[in-house]
């Protein structure tokens, strides 16, 4: 059967027809989808770990336990993740391991645009790369290949527009791969030094076999047009080669980005005239062409930074320039914004009231912000919010006002760490857990602590209140958000607190069930004034009519949260 | 066979998913081959949102760039004006007459323009535009705007609409298909 996949939906397909048994990931735009597909199969044991880093463990765990694993994350949970991720290398597998990474060129949903291949040569990693979607399923298959033949863990690179695009997969069945029996090898298994040592050799080696590999494999293939122009690329980068250049050049397309080969590229490279590297971000590709002396035309003419498009080749290879029709210019921006409804808003307006200096954290609350909020003064990195608050205020002598926000789920994925370092090395910063119930910005997923697994088993939940206790926190409270003069109240004092404290905030997100959604409010135009006073919270239902001044709500936005209701002064804003 | 070239643009939270989705469900039933490009995570949260459906004998890039589209389906005024510049001359503009006020207007920070489907019009773009909203409220919800203007999109193609009955069938839920298939005619039916 042949069905339009979602290119992760055809990675889970490919875990799914290639014998994996053990997959476990967190979710991190635009990787997330893997995992939540790879859930749908009775076959796939799948759930969400608190970070990378231990999905990753977890996986080489399986691996070790002899079940064909997986982990998949976004490219700066690879960062997190990269601990083991590196020593996997030396000890390699039991049974296959793939690690999947998504990249996000033009940072789409992303605070950064690192390019992972980086990390498959400093780790000596292979790396594949796919293109489409028949590529995201069948590389699955190829990468446990090169896993079990190599002894090693495998890169599956996918970047946002191949994980996010759909396209046509023939669909094959399951092939069923038994659990391989564990054998004891502390040579091989246990990391010392001394068993170290002679690994390094073995990796080197290994590097080495699999480079040669990759001169004859199926997934590097020549594509000769007879033409003078010579074109290398892989994943995305080939499909735009293909449509700006169609049969005007011949392709080296390469499956295999890491280790890349040599022959291969020598013989096409003296085929052409002109051979260009397009590749999106860092000059990979590139740089070995030219450390090995093959004279390839890459960055001169293509960017470092964002995404490569077919136009953009067109015009760089061949001189030609699309027709643009009409368009306009200085139309009104469109960023994301906080839900209608969001209980992240109450806290943010209460910030921002207050003049309070805000560690931001990574999830949907990075929205808070944005104008007319702009109650945020720092983002770097999942839990940076708690430990950069503790930073923060040991450089400014503990002066208060500073605090850190930071979701449930990031909380648990590196926040509660920097909390233990907050209450260790005796701080007197006030944490604000987000707690709406999920991990919200990459689509609702669950988490440790909603009492829900990834197949929708009811499970334990983490007691936030008693972890932070647990850590030395004494003074904890919980509020709900909405009620933003308790939340005044209680941010207040705990800002005055000599101590370390945390406040949770709780409320469901509006986007979940467990959410509250009722009929949407209205105006009474008699009453408004004009003050603009519920404009101040940056709710998207609400509008100013430019002829009378007043307010307006829009009934297919609003969910009745109320916040607004609790701003006016003059009861303008009614229930319906 | 020429590629054809399809966006789907709106406001996030409008239902441009779906309707890429319903479009991707049919499409390679009728022999073509497909690819579809989304956006998911931040830009979903009430941002500008654009979708690409390509479809032909063979394609290869999932990306419509500017000057390329054949067709842009708009959810949304500010929306169909803000990636018009990637219709090609010649091609076809359906749009929604709904605004959404975007932060910057709803801050105060500029005004929404003014007439914006009249300034189109005079740039020589075929547009038409509807009120969709009405229909998808007259279908029964203010959510089945993106069914409605599919209806509008599969005349002006001369796509079979039993085909999208099907779609609504195996892509939407139950209790909400009739609701779809309702909205689908009454876009099917505006000239």
């Amino acid at each position: 059967m042949r069905k339009l996949l979602l290119g992760n939906e055809a990675v889970a397909r490919g875990l799914y027809e290639h014998g994996c048994r053990i997959v476990s990931s967190y979710p991190g735009t635009p990787s997330t989808e893997i995992t939540e597909f790879a859930a749908t199969y009775d076959a796939l044991y799948a759930e969400w770990a608190p970070n990378e880093k231990v999905a990753v463990e977890t996986a080489i765990g399986a691996s070790f336990g002899g079940a064909r694993a997986f982990a998949a994350m976004k490219h700066v949970g690879l960062n997190v993740a990269a601990d083991p991720v590196f020593t996997s290398s030396y000890t390699g597998i039991n049974a296959g391991l793939i690690i999947a990474v998504a990249d996000d060129p033009g940072m789409h949903s992303s605070q950064n645009e690192q390019d992972s291949r980086n990390y498959a040569i400093a780790s000596k990693i292979p790396m594949l790369e796919p293109s489409d979607s028949t590529e995201c399923r069948d590389f699955v298959g190829v990468a446990y290949e090169i896993s079990e033949k190599f002894d090693t863990p495998v890169f599956l690179r996918l970047t946002t527009r191949i994980a996010h695009s759909q396209s046509l997969v023939e669909l094959g069945e399951r092939t069923d791969v038994g659990v391989k029996p564990f054998e004891k090898n502390p040579r091989k298994y246990v990391m010392t030094p001394a068993n170290a040592i002679p690994k390094h050799t073995v990796v080197e080696n290994r590097t080495a076999a699999i480079r040669e590999w990759a001169e004859n494999c199926s997934v590097n293939t020549v594509e000769d047009n007879g033409t003078s122009i010579g074109v290398i690329a892989a994943g995305t980068c080939y499909d735009y080669a293909k449509e700006a250049l169609a049969d005007k050049a011949s392709y080296l397309k390469l499956g295999m980005v890491n280790p890349l080969p040599i022959k291969l590229i020598a013989d096409f490279c003296a085929k052409y005239d002109k051979v260009y590297v397009i590749e999106e971000l860092d000059p990979v590709i590139e740089n070995h062409c030219k450390s090995n002396g093959f004279n390839v035309i890459g960055k001169e003419v293509f960017p470092l930074c964002g995404e490569i498009n077919s136009s953009m080749i067109k015009e760089k290879i061949l001189g030609e320039k699309t027709e643009i029709g009409a368009s306009f210019t200085d139309l009104p921006v469109r960023p994301p914004v906080m839900c209608s409804g969001c209980p992240h808003r109450g806290m943010f307006y209460v910030l921002k009231k207050l003049g309070v200096f805000v560690n931001g954290d990574i999830g949907c609350y990075t929205l808070g912000g944005a104008a007319p909020l702009n109650a945020i003064d720092t983002t770097v990195c999942m839990g940076f919010s708690v430990a950069g608050l503790h930073g923060f205020l040991k450089a400014n002598g503990e002066s208060k006002k500073s605090v850190a926000v930071i979701g449930d789920s990031t909380f648990i994925h590196s926040g509660i760490t920097g909390l233990i370092n907050m209450a260790y090395n005796r701080s007197s910063g006030t944490v604000i857990v987000l707690d709406n119930s999920i991990t919200g910005m990459t689509g609702h997923q669950q988490n440790p602590s909603t009492g829900v697994t990834l197949k929708g088993d009811m499970t334990t939940s983490v007691d936030l209140e008693a972890l932070c206790k647990a850590v030395g926190i004494n003074r904890v409270r919980v509020v709900d958000p909405q009620e933003i003069n308790e939340v005044e109240k209680i941010v207040k004092e705990e800002l005055e607190a000599d101590e370390p404290s945390v406040i949770i905030a709780r409320r469901p997100c509006v986007m979940i069930k467990k959410a509250v959604i009722k009929p949407p409010y209205r105006i009474d135009p008699d009453k408004c004034k004009k003050c603009k006073m519920c404009m101040k919270i940056g709710c998207p239902s609400l509008s100013v009519d430019p002829e009378t001044g007043k307010v307006s709500v829009d009934k297919t936005l609003c969910v009745g949260c109320g916040l607004c209701k609790k701003l006016c002064k003059f009861d303008a804003i009614c229930e319906n | 066979m020429k590629t054809t070239n399809i966006m789907i643009v709106g406001v996030g939270g409008q239902g441009t998913l779906l309707a890429s989705r319903l479009l991707g469900h049919i499409l390679p039933g009728m022999g073509y081959d497909v690819k579809i490009s989304e956006v998911h995570g931040m830009s979903q949260r009430g941002g500008s949102v654009v979708t690409f459906v390509r479809y032909g004998e063979k394609v290869a890039s999932p990306i419509i760039e500017k000057g390329e589209a054949d067709y842009i389906i708009a959810f949304e005024q500010l929306e169909a004006s803000r990636w018009l510049s990637y219709l090609k001359k010649g091609g076809k503009l359906i749009t929604s007459s709904q605004k959404i006020d975007p932060m910057p207007v709803i801050t105060g920070a500029c005004a929404y323009p003014d007439a914006l489907p009249e300034k189109i019009k005079d740039a020589g773009v075929d547009i038409i535009c509807a009120d969709v909203l009405s229909l998808a409220e007259k279908a029964g919800s203010s959510k089945a705007v993106n069914v409605v203007l599919l209806g509008v999109f599969a005349k002006m193609i001369g796509i079979d609409p039993a085909l999208f009955n099907d779609a609504i069938d195996c892509l939407v839920k139950e209790k909400f298909r009739e609701l779809n298939k309702v909205a689908f005619e009454l876009g099917y039916s505006v000239n």
